[in-house]
């Protein structure tokens, strides 16, 4: 903590370092200090149930979050977006702690210098202009984290721990629209433990958006969570990843669901609105407008396979491969 | 000796060939103890990072080093003017590349100066300080704007202000064919460029030796092309300079021209006198690229009604980026083998490559012939359909006759495209899937052929394109020297077998000492699916030498006649009284002490049988193989995605001389076909690379590729060593209108554009919803001042002469 307070922006935490390296190597980031968070132990371990909430560690892998049983059990969709992240040996690395607080990426950004150099360098590093919006005041780069769609949807709170003391905060409070200054806490803060609400009922789905099986970032993903009374919603939300410089929630749609019984005609309308906030721009992999549109058709999929309905018999390369990771993971 | 002199023996005959074995080199790679360039560690040596060009298009007007000299850990900082004037390039009619440019730079990525640092971090620093001044000139990025622009000019030849290269010729009559059709279609493709994706960089170290003399290890497909290029710009004798190549980490063309770093380690290493290493990074990669030309192409084909192909005129433009390279060659494959697949009897052909700012092209895998292969096979399937036939069914009617000539002159061997067809057709139940899969599931099919070897090497010689050294040491140990280079395809376990074979030893004897230019015998390069075949008949000579010479001494302690013994087993004895004889080894000494050292030589060169006119150089190969392919894909009508659910190929490569390896060169190119079709994009934003990494390049992994079922179909090629044609480049071409033509039979769109993309795929469906035409694909061919074609008559259908051999 000293030593963090003590550098100031010159200092960055490191955890399993998946993001924080590469980085480093593009010369993205420049820190002078590096404070390893692996030696707190207090920081590990995944602890709760699902009837009283759980605690999960930041230092927790992604790996030991994909295969833990209570949580495959009882918040499936959370086991099942830190399955997508990357490639095994990344999950292995990479932590909970380090997905929530990943930088935010840009295809003019997540280049090495050289390259930014010859492109002009933009304001997200080393240049004062947005290559993918150039009238845009801020920097637009892309919340890429899969496991914090989820985790807003299931209600998460975050525990931060900084020199002054602790917070807890609800996990949509540590972030920001801007894709420079993305998380709305101060640098000195660590994210300490991310704690899930008991279940109580509330069913979720992630549908992540990559052109293949492994490695690829979202480019959009899908987070539904829905608390049912025999037919009816009582409490839905719908949060989207990968479509702004933080998640997304789409209210004006999860309001459509309240009270209301899921029915193909009704998830058609609640997935057209639900893509309305999505505004991808050309910074990704996929053309913006065809990540704009499959946000309604992974919404719609993502209601169905809550609703118990037929998701679409294609065994195509995004379902199949869903479940064919899930699979793997068990 | 020649191969057709000596048919192939009867398989049941051989021990080692046609065997399933693993690779001489296999176990080294698995336990990861196999050397490659960038493993090399030299005592004091130095790392070199490249200073590259940060504009597409620009005048260099000055460049100042001093700051880069004073940072403390650089050793040396050169630029162009470090070296003597002198351009170079693969082919002798492109020699338009420098080793650091001079007066302009041509694309993000030239090279421009380069540092030799105590380590390479200190090297990159210093290039940052590295000030040059540039003249920016207008970017020219794509066909349309280079065949616009009069004025800007990339380079300062060619056959236009930015066309590199035209060329048209014409085989029979095509007017006369198209008379005589019942139906002429005319069809529009574009195939985006790809990059190789080797997983090894390329790298290279150079160390000069007290003695004035350099040697340079280098991650490379042509060492000997490395060889003549570095004696030519540093001004050299050859005898003074020393090409090894490292076992190359995958290749795929992407290593056979001679590149900026390999000379700029060795300048280095001069002025520095320590060894140099250089090692590119992944983006350096897609900058020194020679990947896949992007081409666009017109093709008009005349038909009778039952499908028979009466004449074709087809059109490709390249985009060749900004030098050279093998671009002449790129250019004249995208035409010269249109012929060699079906019954083609009349052909017109015109090309043209021009010059953009982007990263030159050269060669990959299938060598300019991917691209016009997607686009006749679409375009067949097109016709198919119009006159209601199977695709499968109208192809195999056609398939061109073995031992014939073509329309332009190339000579055919053996042909097992029926047979393919009929396999993939039998195997994946063809018949009762096409058209008749429910909405969403489609099959296509599609078919190839290729050249085993170049006919001509790149420079114009009479000497032999390979040779192979096989000494027979006291002990029975036997070495095999070769200039080859095993670029995984398993040249070093072809060389090992067949001299294995030939000595009735097993290849775990044999050391092979391949790619020295100093220790083996010149051969040109792991490119053009040469090496087996040319490598294989110099080693069955040389072997059949020494074998001569074992028998006969043998012969004599037994008291036989040679023509009675056999050599097998690692013994040489009487065929018809196998007890009596005696150990490799012992014939070994015997017929040292009767004839003196045991060293024998073989060599190759190919049979001159191509057509006597301008042009006629490219297309010609001592044999052609083929494939054909079944692809079955899921179309998701929502997302548009595409995944390829089963693949089943069936590969006519002549003799399989070890069938694990010919499989996985059949897999291999199934996997990267699939990367073509569906993904795989060098492109272009603001003059620069757009994502120029493997994360955001995107290639399929493992979970991509579906089951692949390989299906080998023998034939016994009288031109190849034990019947013996090539695995590793024609079961790509196949499988990317393969996957096209299963997309259209899955959901009715049509996408006449490489990569076949999710989005794509929705466009063509929006279309169809709306009732327009279901197709996405270029517009337009622009106009293009080809010059009047070189006509020459039809060969089509004259049988071929195998006597025209090599002298
Ligand atoms: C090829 C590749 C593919 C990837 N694909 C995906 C993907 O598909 N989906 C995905 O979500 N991610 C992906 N990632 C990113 C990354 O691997 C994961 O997000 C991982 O969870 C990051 O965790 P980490 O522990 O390695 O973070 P680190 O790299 O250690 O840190 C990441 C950032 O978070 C900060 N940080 C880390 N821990 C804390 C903490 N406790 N408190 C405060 N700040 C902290 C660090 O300072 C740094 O800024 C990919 C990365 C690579 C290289
Ligand atoms: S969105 Fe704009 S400012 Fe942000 S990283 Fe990309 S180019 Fe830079």
């Amino acid at each position: 903590m000293s030593l963090l307070q003590e550098h100031g922006p010159d200092a960055m935490v490191v955890a399993g370092g998946t993001d924080l390296f590469p980085n480093m190597k593009r010369r993205q980031f420049e820190p002078r200090v590096l404070v390893g968070l692996r030696g707190v132990r207090e920081l590990g371990g995944i602890r709760g149930s699902a009837r009283e909430g759980m605690t999960l560690g930041a230092l927790a892998t992604l790996t030991q979050v994909s295969l833990h049983p209570e949580i495959l059990t009882h918040y499936p969709a959370l086991a099942r977006a830190a399955d997508l992240v990357s490639t095994p040996q990344l999950r292995n690395m990479g932590t909970i702690g380090g997905n929530v607080c990943l930088d935010t990426r840009c295809n003019y950004y997540n280049q090495s210098y050289a390259w930014r150099k010859a492109i002009g360098f933009c304001m997200k590093k080393d240049g004062d202009i947005c290559l993918v919006a150039p009238g845009s005041p801020r920097c637009v780069a892309v919340s890429s984290s899969d496991t914090a769609p989820v985790l807003w949807s299931l209600g998460a709170r975050v525990r931060l721990v900084g020199p002054d003391g602790e917070r807890v905060i609800p996990l949509p409070a540590l972030y920001r629209d801007d894709g420079i200054q993305y998380l709305a806490k101060a640098p000195e803060e660590i994210v300490a433990e991310i704690a899930l609400p008991p279940v109580d009922g509330l069913r979720a789905t992630y549908w992540k958006l990559r052109r293949r099986g492994s490695f690829d970032f979202p480019v959009l993903g899908v987070a539904v969570a829905l608390r049912r009374e025999g037919e009816v919603c009582r409490e839905a939300r719908i949060v989207l990843g990968a479509v702004a410089s933080q998640p997304r929630e789409a209210v004006e749609a999860e309001r459509l669901l309240a009270g209301e019984r899921l029915t193909p005609e009704l998830i058609d309308r609640v997935a057209e609105v639900a893509a309305r906030p999505s505004k991808p721009l050309d910074n990704t992999d996929l053309v913006y407008y065809y990540r704009k549109r499959m946000t309604r058709v992974y919404v719609a999929r993502a209601l169905r396979e809550l609703a118990g309905l037929p998701v679409g018999d294609w065994p195509t390369a995004m379902a199949g491969r869903n479940h064919a990771n899930d699979e793997e993971a068990r | 000796m020649g191969p057709v002199e000596t048919p192939p023996r009867r398989a049941e005959e051989l021990a080692v060939i046609g065997k399933r074995l693993p690779k001489v080199d296999a176990w080294g790679k698995v336990i990861g103890e196999t050397k490659y360039a960038d493993d090399l560690i030299l005592p004091r040596m130095a790392h070199a990072r490249l200073l590259r060009a940060r504009h597409p298009h620009a005048r260099i007007k000055a460049i100042d080093t001093s700051r880069a000299r004073a940072l403390p850990g650089v050793l040396a900082v050169i630029t162009g003017a470090d070296f003597p004037p002198v351009k170079f390039g693969i082919l002798p009619v492109s020699q338009d590349e420098e080793a650091l440019s001079t007066e302009k730079v041509r694309y993000v990525g030239d090279a421009v100066a380069a540092v030799a640092a105590v380590d390479e971090e200190t090297a990159e620093r210093a290039t940052e300080l590295i000030e040059v001044e540039y003249e920016p000139l207008p970017p020219i990025m794509s066909i349309e704007e280079a065949l616009a622009e009069g004025t800007v000019r990339i380079q300062e030849y060619g056959d236009g202000p930015n066309i590199h290269k035209l060329v048209s010729l014409e085989f029979g009559d095509v007017e006369e064919g198209f008379r005589e059709a019942d139906l002429i279609r005319e069809d529009l493709f574009y195939f985006e460029g790809s990059n190789h994706l080797p997983m090894e960089q390329h790298a290279a170290v150079a160390r000069w030796d007290p003695d004035g003399k350099l040697t340079l290890w280098s991650s490379t497909q042509t060492p000997h092309y490395v060889h003549r290029t570095l004696a030519k710009v540093l001004e050299l004798p050859m005898s003074h300079v020393r090409v090894i190549a490292t076992p190359v980490g995958g290749g795929f063309g992407g290593k056979s021209d001679p590149f900026s770093h390999e000379l700029v380690v060795a300048r280095l290493a001069q002025l520095t006198g320590r060894p140099v290493k250089c090692t590119l990074t992944r983006e350096e990669v897609f900058y020194a690229h020679r990947g896949r030309h992007p081409v666009l192409m017109w093709v008009k084909t005349g038909v009778t009604r039952d499908g028979t192909i009466q004449a074709m005129h087809f059109r490709s433009i390249l985009d060749g980026g900004a030098y050279g390279s093998y671009g002449v060659a790129s250019t004249f494959y995208t035409g010269a083998l249109q012929t060699v697949t079906y019954k083609v009897p009349r052909y017109k052909f015109e090309g043209c490559r021009v010059f953009t700012n982007k990263p030159p092209c050269g060669p990959k895998r299938g060598h300019g012939t991917p691209q016009p292969r997607y686009a006749i096979e679409v375009h067949l399937d097109k016709i198919a359909e119009a006159l209601g036939l199977d695709p499968a069914e109208m192809r195999r009617r056609q398939v061109v006759e073995p031992f014939s000539k073509t329309a332009n002159h190339l000579t055919i061997t053996t042909c097992g495209l029926e047979e393919c067809i009929d396999r993939v057709v039998e195997a994946s139940g063809w018949r009762e899937k096409h058209r008749r899969l429910p909405p969403g599931r489609g099959v296509g099919f599609a078919a190839s052929s290729y050249i085993t070897g170049a006919g001509l090497a790149i420079y114009w010689n009479e000497m032999p394109h390979t040779g192979v050294i096989v000494k027979i040491d006291r002990g029975g140990g036997v070495a095999a020297f070769c200039g080859s280079i095993d670029i995984g395809q398993g040249s070093d376990s072809v060389l090992a077998s067949v001299v294995a074979e030939v000595l009735g030893i097993l290849p775990e004897d044999i050391r092979v000492v391949t790619a020295d230019t100093d220790l083996t015998p010149v051969d040109l390069g792991s490119y053009s699916s040469r090496v087996t075949l040319m490598m294989g008949n110099a080693a069955k000579e040389a072997a059949e030498k020494l074998r001569g010479l074992l028998l006969d001494a043998a012969a004599k302690k037994l008291e036989v006649s040679p023509a009675g013994l056999v050599a097998r087993g690692r013994r040489v004895y009487l065929r018809d009284d196998p007890e009596r004889g005696m150990s490799f080894a012992e014939a070994a000494q015997l017929a040292e002490a009767a004839y003196g050292t045991l060293a024998a030589a073989g060599s190759y060169r190919p049979p001159r049988r191509g057509g006597k006119f301008k042009g006629a150089g490219v297309g010609p190969t001592p044999a052609y193989s083929y494939t054909a392919c079944v692809a079955e894909v899921a179309v998701d009508p929502e997302t548009g995605e595409v995944r390829p659910l089963e693949i089943w190929i069936a590969h006519d490569g002549g003799r399989a001389l070890n069938p694990l390896l010919v499989e996985g060169q059949v897999e291999g190119s199934v996997y990267m076909g699939l990367g073509e079709a569906l993904m795989e994009e060098q492109i272009f934003r603001k003059g620069l690379h757009k994502i120029p990494s493997m994360l955001e390049y995107k290639s399929p992994t493992t979970l991509e590729t579906p089951e692949i079922r390989t299906i080998l179909v023998e034939t016994n090629d009288p031109e190849g060593p034990f019947g013996a044609k090539e695995a590793g480049q024609v079961p790509l071409l196949p499988l990317i209108p393969a996957i096209a033509n299963a997309v259209y039979d899955a959901v009715g769109v049509r996408v006449d554009e490489i990569p076949i993309t999710p989005e794509k795929v929705l466009k063509g469906l929006d279309q169809k919803g709306k009732g327009q035409e279901p197709r996405v694909g270029p517009e337009r061919f622009p106009r293009v001042s080809f010059p009047e074609p070189i006509r020459v008559e039809s060969a089509f259908g004259q049988p071929a002469d195998l006597s025209l051999k090599r002298e």
